[in-house]
């Protein structure tokens, strides 16, 4: 029998296509993935199934669940429905939660609305449900806020909310894409257990065909509003027919092609650096505590090397980033560019420039893109010259006629591009590149790695590659570091790190990366 | 939590202190000497040498400022020069018309403006919500003190329901003394209340449309549910803001809406002080007044560590 | 955007139209009044006084016989001119200084700035207006100086809440790494991406000016006559308010109306300018 069962499901918001005729089921027990670049309608898919639809949406077609028709339910049988017999996950733990509401009782409402029970009662449930999302009491009282959890135990909380009444159906947004990737392997664990125990159905929505394929029975594919193909997980790679599938399951696993073009000449020092934060004082007049957010860090990049930085949130790098760049000071250690000081000489910073992760924060919207691009000239104390923007342009893949235009009038890709351009302008020798493919769908993304393996070629480059993301490290880089708590744990050749692992935290953050079957 | 209150009341008495310095500064130290400036240029000699003696004035500044904030933390205000009694007597009779006054127009803005905000946002885009948003627009508007000449011109001089002004004091009767102050109170009220009813609606709409209001919904609450349990608390923050602000505009509103209906309240006092030169009076007044609207300010942040929880554990 | 397209979805924008013909109509006749006006408002005629509404005075006359429409456009000017210096101030001194605070966030600097606002907060313009009159005496000059000090910690405010979250924007580290220092980030990156923000408030800030001024001039503390002013005229009317009804309701309306056009262009301008709304659009 099935579950959930969407037949020939149109939406439309606002007079807008957005689906056209999706059909899919689940089975109880059964995980089933939803894989879409963004703009798919996987999330609104599901939005559907729960009918929280935005404000203009027009939905029709058929969708059941256990048998019951959704549409044709009145409000308030679709709100007991909704957390009794399916439960929802976001992607968004950091704003997922009340505020101003301890855990308890967020979790408790769940049991509270629907059955009624005392409040008491309620509350050791939610308690009960919240320990089987691995957040024990002892550890995580119920009068915890949502400020003082991390994003990983928020994301619990918010599992615990949606399996409260131990639904038939729980539905995961993108549950884990805000996430770390060892935070990441124990949610997808987790949620695995909970189906397994509950014998629920998972409807997993992600961009990530590899986090999908790893953990979900069957997979859908969506694009533009329509489902493309659908598959058995483990054996989608060999039985993928649709073109957008192939096309998906190779730009994940892309490989630029590279030609190794290393000299063995350093080109940036970073001799044991360190840099501690005073954080708020416990006591009312006692010292700032300090963090040490990069603790004794060494390593160099060699000229024409592409060196990956890898880490996960908070381990570091963003810090360590902002020091090479010459924007924050160090309390020790020193960093060096073609052998002259970042701090004592500010001039040799015009050999490195940087290309940030979010496309939409890295230009100021209010000027034109030959206006943005030529900023790296401040240094050179000269304004670019129409020929050095066309070129710049031009390099990157776009046409000179595009400087008239603002950054609001580009797609994500076509703004990474332009960041490039920005840092290309005045020929630097290093280019940080700060999880600058990070946001893009896969597809764009194996379009900018490409174009930054040419780049490199064309131009010289030397690479200082940040990310949290292995896959991406792996196709481009010739060295990695791990960086974890401040300090460099490992540091190697691509197949060095990848194949044979040294240091307990790489093997489990390479444990934990998601992998696409091959 | 009390690291939190500890850290406001030492930033409550910072702020005292400045702006007790800033208001003596600017009444006794800048217009030279207080004594001649009181009594006026054609004053004897000897008169004036009086006043000096008995205002202190013949000590250095900051003798007097010392003998001035310790004699406000005691209560003794000094004595006003036209009225030849203790200022302090005089402020406490006047208070006991002007605060009254307040509290019952914060109350009506308050009463009036959440259920109003509250309606029109649960309400978006309804004939309810149209017509809430443009008749707060004509209260925003509004002068209050015309609007309080329009009242006495109905209420008072065509259909007489209320008197045109004046107070019987609070011996007449409970009631009778409200009465007095209702026109007064409303006319307070209206431009605030339709600030605060905005605010509220904006604030809520902002918050119903946060990620936790859909996890609300996707555990089974139905909208109004949601609202209750999720949003009010959180839309309360910014509107807490308002009303810690409102406060001060309905204290300064009060010493004009007092002289619209002839109330001997703080306002008219100020207004005969400054008309009489009675700087001692005009000092104690602004200074009383600014120490209110520090305390409400102070009283806010407190408010706001009860409605928010990041607040309390941080710093 | 395009300007064009602003330009038209201005248009649609029925807030916007009405506020800015209602805010037009005043400008209007406040420059009109500086070389005409139906009668000459110093010219005292008590024959004519407490008239009502008339072909011969559209508006009325007051107890000494000056045409009331004549007044009210004249008192637009002082209106007009005390609200422009009043935000005037409050933005050339508020908008740096708020620019400066977050430029330099958590120093001490950026604490002296927000301290020293929350302190004149406590300050409502009409005590700063009290104290300046008490030691300086009443006149239009000190209700100036009185909205606007208390105008620069609104812009200040304002200002460093809606940079403080550029200053996290990677285009600002971006220009850091191009060796642009603070001044220069503030005022190429900042200033122009909070500037819709100012122009909202401006005008809010300005029919609060107008209402400020209104209320000082009405309780004595304003424009001291013979200059007519709305606050004024109110204060004038009281006492006759059950003979000669119009007298109050002339500048009331002159007051309201000014505002509320003022009110309602600031919303449209809002709604205009925020790309969120704007978006939202098709």
């Amino acid at each position: 029998m099935t579950l959930l069962d969407v037949q020939n499901l149109v939406l439309s918001i606002h007079g807008t296509s957005v689906l056209k005729g999706i059909s899919l089921d689940i089975a109880p027990g059964e995980i089933c993935g939803v894989i879409g670049e963004s703009g798919s309608g996987k999330s609104l898919t599901a939005l559907s199934a729960m009918q929280l639809l935005p404000e203009g949406s027009d939905c029709s077609g058929r969708i059941t669940i256990a048998g019951r028709d959704v549409l044709s339910m009145r409000e308030a049988e679709l709100c007991r429905m909704r957390g009794a017999d399916i439960g929802m996950v976001f992607q968004e733990p950091m704003t997922a939660l009340n505020p101003v509401q301890t855990i308890g009782h967020q979790v408790a409402e769940t049991i509270l609305i629907h059955e009624g029970t005392s409040k008491a009662e309620a509350l050791s449930r939610a308690a009960e449900t919240l320990a089987r999302c691995e957040m024990p009491q002892s550890r995580f009282p119920l009068d915890r806020f949502p400020h003082e959890l991390s994003g990983g135990q928020r994301q619990r909380v918010v599992i615990a909310i949606a399996i409260a009444l131990g639904p038939k159906l729980l539905i995961a947004d993108e549950p884990t894409t805000a996430l770390d990737v060892t935070t990441q392997a124990e949610i997808l664990s987790l949620l695995r257990r909970l189906v397994d125990e509950d014998g629920m159905g998972l409807m997993l929505i992600s961009h990530d065909l590899a986090v999908v394929t790893g953990l979900a029975d069957d997979v859908v594919i969506m694009k533009d509003g329509e489902v493309v193909e659908r598959r058995t997980a483990r054996t989608l790679h060999r039985d993928m027919t649709h073109p957008y599938t192939k096309a998906l399951f190779e730009a994940s696993g892309h490989q630029p092609d590279r030609t190794e073009s290393r000299i063995e000449e350093p080109l940036l020092k970073v001799e044991s650096v360190s840099r501690d934060y005073l954080l708020p004082r416990r006591t009312f007049l006692g010292a700032h505590p300090k963090m040490r957010a990069v603790d004794a860090v060494r390593f160099e990049v060699r000229r024409g090397e592409c060196v990956g930085l890898v880490g996960e949130s908070g381990c570091g790098k963003s810090t360590l980033t902002r020091a090479i760049l010459g924007l924050e000071r160090v309390q020790e250690g020193s960093i060096t560019l073609d052998g002259r000081d970042v701090f004592a000489e500010p001039d040799v910073r015009r050999k490195m420039q940087v290309v940030f992760q979010d496309p939409f924060g890295s230009f100021n919207p209010r000027h034109r893109v030959a206006r943005l691009v030529s900023e790296p000239f401040h240094r050179l104390n000269r304004s670019a010259t129409t020929d050095e923007v066309d070129e710049a342009l031009t390099s990157v893949g776009l046409a000179p006629k595009d400087k008239h235009k603002y950054i609001h009038e580009f797609s994500g890709g076509q703004r990474q591009r332009i960041a490039i351009a920005r840092a290309l302008i005045i020929r630097p020798e290093l280019i940080i590149l700060d999880e600058a493919v990070s946001a893009l769908d896969v597809s764009i993304r194996a379009q900018i790695l490409d174009l930054l393996v040419d780049l490199s070629v064309t131009y010289g480059l030397t690479y200082l590659f940040i990310t949290h993301d292995l896959t991406v490290v792996r196709s481009i880089a010739d060295r990695i570091l791990v960086m974890h708590a401040g300090r460099i744990v490992e540091q190697g050749t691509t197949d060095e790190v990848f194949e044979a692992p040294r240091d307990t935290y790489t093997r489990r953050l390479l444990d934990a990366a998601p992998k696409l079957p091959v | 939590m009390l690291r939190y209150t500890v850290k406001r009341l030492g930033s409550l008495l910072a702020s005292l202190v400045v702006a007790s310095l800033v208001i003596f500064a600017c009444i006794e130290v800048v217009p030279g000497d207080p004594a001649s400036f009181m009594l006026g240029i054609n004053a004897q000699p000897d008169t004036v040498a009086a006043l000096r003696e008995e205002l202190g004035l013949n000590r250095a500044p900051h003798e007097r400022y010392i003998a001035w904030v310790s004699g406000l933390v005691t209560g003794d205000f000094g004595t006003s020069y036209t009225y030849r009694s203790p200022v302090s007597e005089i402020v406490v009779e006047r208070l006991a018309i002007s605060l009254p006054l307040a509290i019952y127009a914060l109350s009506l803005t308050i009463l009036v403006a959440f259920p109003v905000g509250i309606l029109a946002a649960t309400r978006r885009g309804s004939l309810t919500d149209i017509s809430v948003m443009a008749t707060t627009q004509l209260g925003v508007a509004i002068p209050n003190f015309w609007f309080a000449l329009l009242m006495v011109l109905v209420f008072a001089v065509n259909l007489r329901w209320f008197s045109a002004g004046g107070f019987p004091g609070w011996d007449e009767g409970f009631l009778a003394a409200v009465k007095a102050l209702t026109l007064p109170a409303i006319a307070l009220a209206l431009p605030q209340a339709s600030i605060l009813a905005r605010v509220m609606r904006s604030s809520l709409l902002d918050t119903l449309s946060e990620d936790y209001i859909r996890t609300a919904r996707a555990k089974g609450l139905t909208a109004r549910q949601a609202l209750r349990r999720h949003a009010l608390r959180n839309a309360l923050i910014p509107v807490l803001t308002i009303i810690g602000l409102q406060f001060s505009f309905l204290l300064a509103g009060a010493i004009i809406i007092e002289n619209v209906f002839f109330l001997p309240g703080l306002g008219r006092l100020v207004f005969q002080a400054i008309s009489q030169r009675d700087l001692i009076v005009v000092e104690s007044v602004v200074m009383l007044l600014v120490f209110a609207v520090i305390i409400v300010n102070f009283l806010v942040d407190l408010a706001y560590a009860w409605v928010d929880p990041r607040l309390r554990s941080r710093t | 955007m395009t300007e064009e397209g602003l330009f038209r979805a201005a248009l649609r924008s029925r807030n916007l139209v009405v506020g800015n013909l209602l805010a037009a109509a005043f400008a209007i006749g406040a420059l009109l009044s500086f070389f005409w006006t139906p009668y000459d408002v110093t010219e005292l005629a008590i024959a004519t006084r407490l008239q009502a509404p008339s072909g011969v005075h559209w508006f009325g006359t007051d107890h000494f016989g000056r045409d009331i429409l004549s007044m009210i456009m004249v008192g637009a000017q002082t209106s007009i001119a005390v609200a422009i210096v009043a935000v005037g101030i409050g933005m050339g001194i508020g908008v740096p200084l708020g620019l400066a605070a977050a430029a330099r966030r958590g120093s001490l600097l950026d604490e002296t700035i927000m301290r020293g606002n929350d302190l004149v907060f406590a300050f409502p313009s009409l005590l700063i207006a009290i104290m300046i009159t008490t030691v300086f005496g009443p006149s239009a000059l000190n209700a100036i100086i009185a909205i606007g000090i208390f105008n620069i910690p609104v812009f200040a405010r304002l200002t460093r809440g809606a940079a403080l979250p550029l200053w996290t924007r990677d285009y600002i580290l971006s220009a850091r790494v191009s060796g642009k220092g603070p001044v220069r980030i503030s005022v190429e990156h900042i200033l122009p991406n909070v500037t819709n923000l100012l122009i909202v408030q401006g005008t809010i800030q300005f029919s609060l000016g107008i209402l400020a001024e209104a209320a000082l001039s009405y309780v004595g503390l304003g424009v001291q006559p013979p200059t007519p002013s709305w606050g004024r005229m109110l204060a004038d009317s009281q006492t006759l308010i059950a003979i000669a009804p119009h007298m109050a309701m002339f500048p009331g309306f002159a007051i309201l109306l000014t505002v509320l056009g003022l009110n309602l262009a600031g919303d449209g301008l809002r709604d205009l300018l925020d790309p969120r709304i704007r978006n939202a659009q098709p």
